[in-house]
Order: structure tokens, then sequence, then C-alpha cells
């Protein structure tokens, strides 16, 4: 009877291994790694900034999470409706390296996440403003599970307990077909516009104490009607 | 033993599969929604914040005292005539139910805008008017919003509420935020007109 019991929960051990190896390894997970908007004709915006917490202006979240709110003495998000969410406060720089503007993000773990289907889902939403250019609102639906995969478990399974490479991803998964983001201009030259945008990360190397150490973002917002070389495509 | 153990595996692989099916990965923790719905269609909701302790940040230029404490806000030109705060966001109970942000820019103020963002239901993104109407309101227009705010359109309107209870714990004041939204009109289906009018009719 031991030996049964024995049996069982060592088979329940082993299949719960197997789903996690399959999940893991699940081929059929979507990887997307070319952006929708690489392909359009339309003049499109790339702001680039740091995805490390340190190197923004505010970062702040729980503060019981792995990435530590920056200042350390900044307000922290701990009661129960905000737990689950983090927002940051950072400068934008364009293709250049020139300040182009100053973006806040707010981003909460999304209800829609589903690790049966790879995806580890977050809820953000960008408030932009560009001096000469205006304002512009972006919200996305984030898909981190390809991030999770390549980089957070490799970094864990990791003996030094970090991760060292070059990984390059989008992370916007929707709202829109395509799988962008939707973009609302509000004020200046793009007030008005509606239009998509894809936010990219690309990592060289992550802790699993500090989270992201070298990450670099970028939100790519398309410009509707506007070629590369008119007034409101000059950077 | 050895059947035993492939119905443990087939037990641990089914267990694990319904277990990430049925238990939600996330579970957003939610206060109760005060909402007015609104005599001529529509509905209302008052958000606030109280100031200055659910104020998160001031990002400006030449603060004398930034916030938070070691914000090294960028001292560019481009930026001087900006101002953008972040704040806990509160509902008529006083509970925090999301965060906000506020920029004001332009050398005379001519932008101003918030977006609301509640994790359990969606965000809002609103221009408001640069010049204050009777009441020390501004008022503002939806310009989008998301999940539970997508296909909404209505106003937020802003104002300073300063405090008057002389607690000594109470806060200086607050923002008052009251939103006026309303779904966007749907197409009604022909064979629906035509069957109103028909009633109309008789």
């Amino acid at each position: 009877m031991i030996k049964h019991l024995v049996a069982l929960i060592l088979g329940l051990l082993i299949g719960l291994l197997l789903l996690a190896a399959a999940l893991y390894y699940n081929p059929f997970s979507v990887e997307n790694r070319l952006s929708p908007l690489s392909v359009t004709d339309n003049f499109v915006i790339k702001l680039n900034y740091s995805a490390v917490a340190a190197d923004g202006l505010v970062y702040t979240n729980d503060g019981e999470s792995q990435v530590d709110p920056h200042p350390a003495k900044v307000l922290q998000l701990w009661e129960p409706t905000i737990r689950q969410t983090s927002t940051m406060a950072t400068t934008l720089t364009d293709s250049r390296g020139q300040l182009a503007g100053v973006g806040i993000k707010f981003s909460s773990r999304s209800e829609e996440t589903s690790i049966l289907d790879g995806q580890a889902l977050v809820d953000s939403v960008w408030h932009i403003y560009m001096p000469g250019r205006g304002s512009v609102f972006v919200a996305q639906t984030e898909n981190y599970w390809e991030y999770i995969r390549e980089i957070v478990v490799p970094a864990r399974w990791s003996s030094a307990n970090n991760w060292r490479g070059t990984w390059r991803g989008n992370i916007t998964s929707g709202p829109l077909a395509l799988g962008t983001g939707r973009a609302v201009g509000g004020s200046g030259e793009l007030d008005g516009i509606e239009t998509e945008a894809v936010e990219a990360l690309t990592a060289k190397a992550y802790s699993v104490e500090q989270g992201p150490v070298a990450m670099q973002g970028e939100l790519s917002i398309e410009i509707p009607g506007a070629a590369v070389g008119d007034p409101v495509a000059a950077e | 033993m050895i059947k035993t153990l492939i119905a443990g595996i087939i037990l641990g692989v089914a267990a694990g599969g319904a277990g990430l099916y049925y238990l939600p990965a996330v579970d957003q923790y939610r206060e109760r929604s005060m909402i007015t719905v609104n005599p001529n269609g529509g509905n209302s909701e008052v958000f606030h914040v109280n100031i200055p302790m659910d104020r998160i940040m001031i990002g400006a230029p030449s603060q004398a005292a930034p916030l938070p404490v070691g914000l090294d806000w960028p001292g560019d030109a481009e930026l001087q005539g900006l101002r953008v705060e972040l704040f806990k966001l509160r509902n008529q109970k006083d509970a925090v139910v999301g965060v906000a942000s506020r920029m004001a820019a332009g050398e005379t103020g001519n932008i101003i805008e918030w977006v609301l963002h509640l994790p359990a239901r969606g965000s809002l993104y609103v221009s408001m008017r640069p010049d204050a109407v009777e009441g020390g309101f501004r008022l503002g227009q939806l310009r989008a919003g998301t999940r539970d705010f997508d296909d909404m359109h209505g106003q937020l309107s802003e104002r300073w509420v300063a405090d008057s209870s002389g607690s000594e714990d109470a806060p200086a004041g607050r923002i008052e935020l009251r939103t006026r939204i309303v779904a966007l009109e749907e197409d009604i289906p022909e064979d629906v007109s035509q069957q109103v009018a028909e009633a109309e009719d008789s």
C-alpha cells in the first residue's frame, strides 16, 4: 500500500514537471521579434529609454517586488488596489540620443494572463510629452512570456543568479489586431491622430536580485500620412 | 506499481493543467465602484487626490525641494515649461483605487492633461481646457479610454478644494476629479429601428 502511495506521489510530481517542461519548451508559443511597424511606409517616431529602474527619473511599486523603487524615498504603491502596479517616469531620447521628451508609464499585471497559452500579460499605458511635437497616450497589452523564458528563467538556473547576452523582442501584443498598441495624440502636431505603437526591449544583463541591469526600451509610434522628410517627420 | 506511477503522471499533468486553467494567475483587488447614473444618460464618478500625501512626484525645473527626495529632474531648456505630477487616486470613500499623472506644458500652460489608471478597470486619457470656468472648475474632454472605458466619451472636471476641517492630520486640500462619461452610440440594426418606428406609429 505504501509503495503504491509513493508511486502515486512520484507520478504526480513527474506529471507536474512534464507539464512545466511542455509549457516552457512549447514550440507553439509565438515568438514576436519582428515589429509590424517595420514594414510601414509611414514615418515612425522612435523613443528610447533605459528600462533599468535606477536610470529613470522615478520608479515605484509595492516596495516588496524584485526591483527596488527609485529614488529610495519615493511613495510606494502598497495599497491592495495598486499593489500589482508599477509606475515609471523617464526621459525619452530620439535615435540620435537627443532628449525627445518625458514619459510616464503605468503597468499593471493583467487578469487575462494565461500560462497555458504562453501569455504573461501586463496592461500598460504611456503618457508622453514631446517638446515641440505635443503629447500622446499609448495603451497596450504587453506579453512578457518570451522575456521570462529567455532571460528570467535562465538567470534563475544560472549558478551566479544572473543572465548575460543579447535579447531583443517586442513586448506589445495588443490590443489592436496586428498585435500593436493604440496611440492617441492629445496636443500639438499629434493632436487628434489615432495610430499604432509597438514597444520593444533590448536586454544585455539581468540579475535575479535586482531585475534588469542593462536593458533598453524602444517605443515606436507610427505617424499616419507622414513619410520621412515631411515637416511632422522632421526630428 | 508501474500502473500506479503512470496513473500518477497522468493525474499530475491533468491536475496541473486544470489548476492553471481554472485558478487565475492574476487577481486584481477591486474596490466597489461608486458610480452615479445621470438622469440624461451616462454616469458620473468622483475621484480625488489628497494633497500632499498622495503626491508621488513633482517633475518641474528648479524645484526648491524635489519630490520625491533625490529626484534629479533634467534641466534641459526644452523642458522649462513642463510640469509633470504623479498621484495616488482615491474614490469617494477615500480608498486608493489607482494612480494618475498630470502634465501641464507650454509657456502659457495651454496643455493640461490627465491620465487616470485604475488597474482593475482601465485607463482614461483627458485633455483639459486651460481656462477655469465659474466655480473654479477646469473642464476636459475624454480623448481615449481602455478596457472598461473603451468606446466611451465624456468629460472630466478638476477643481481644488481646500480643507476646511481644521484637523491637524487633515490634508491641505484635495484635487477633485469628476468624470461624466457615456458609451458611444451604437448602430441600431435596421429591423430593430423599423420595429421601434412601427411601435411608435401604432
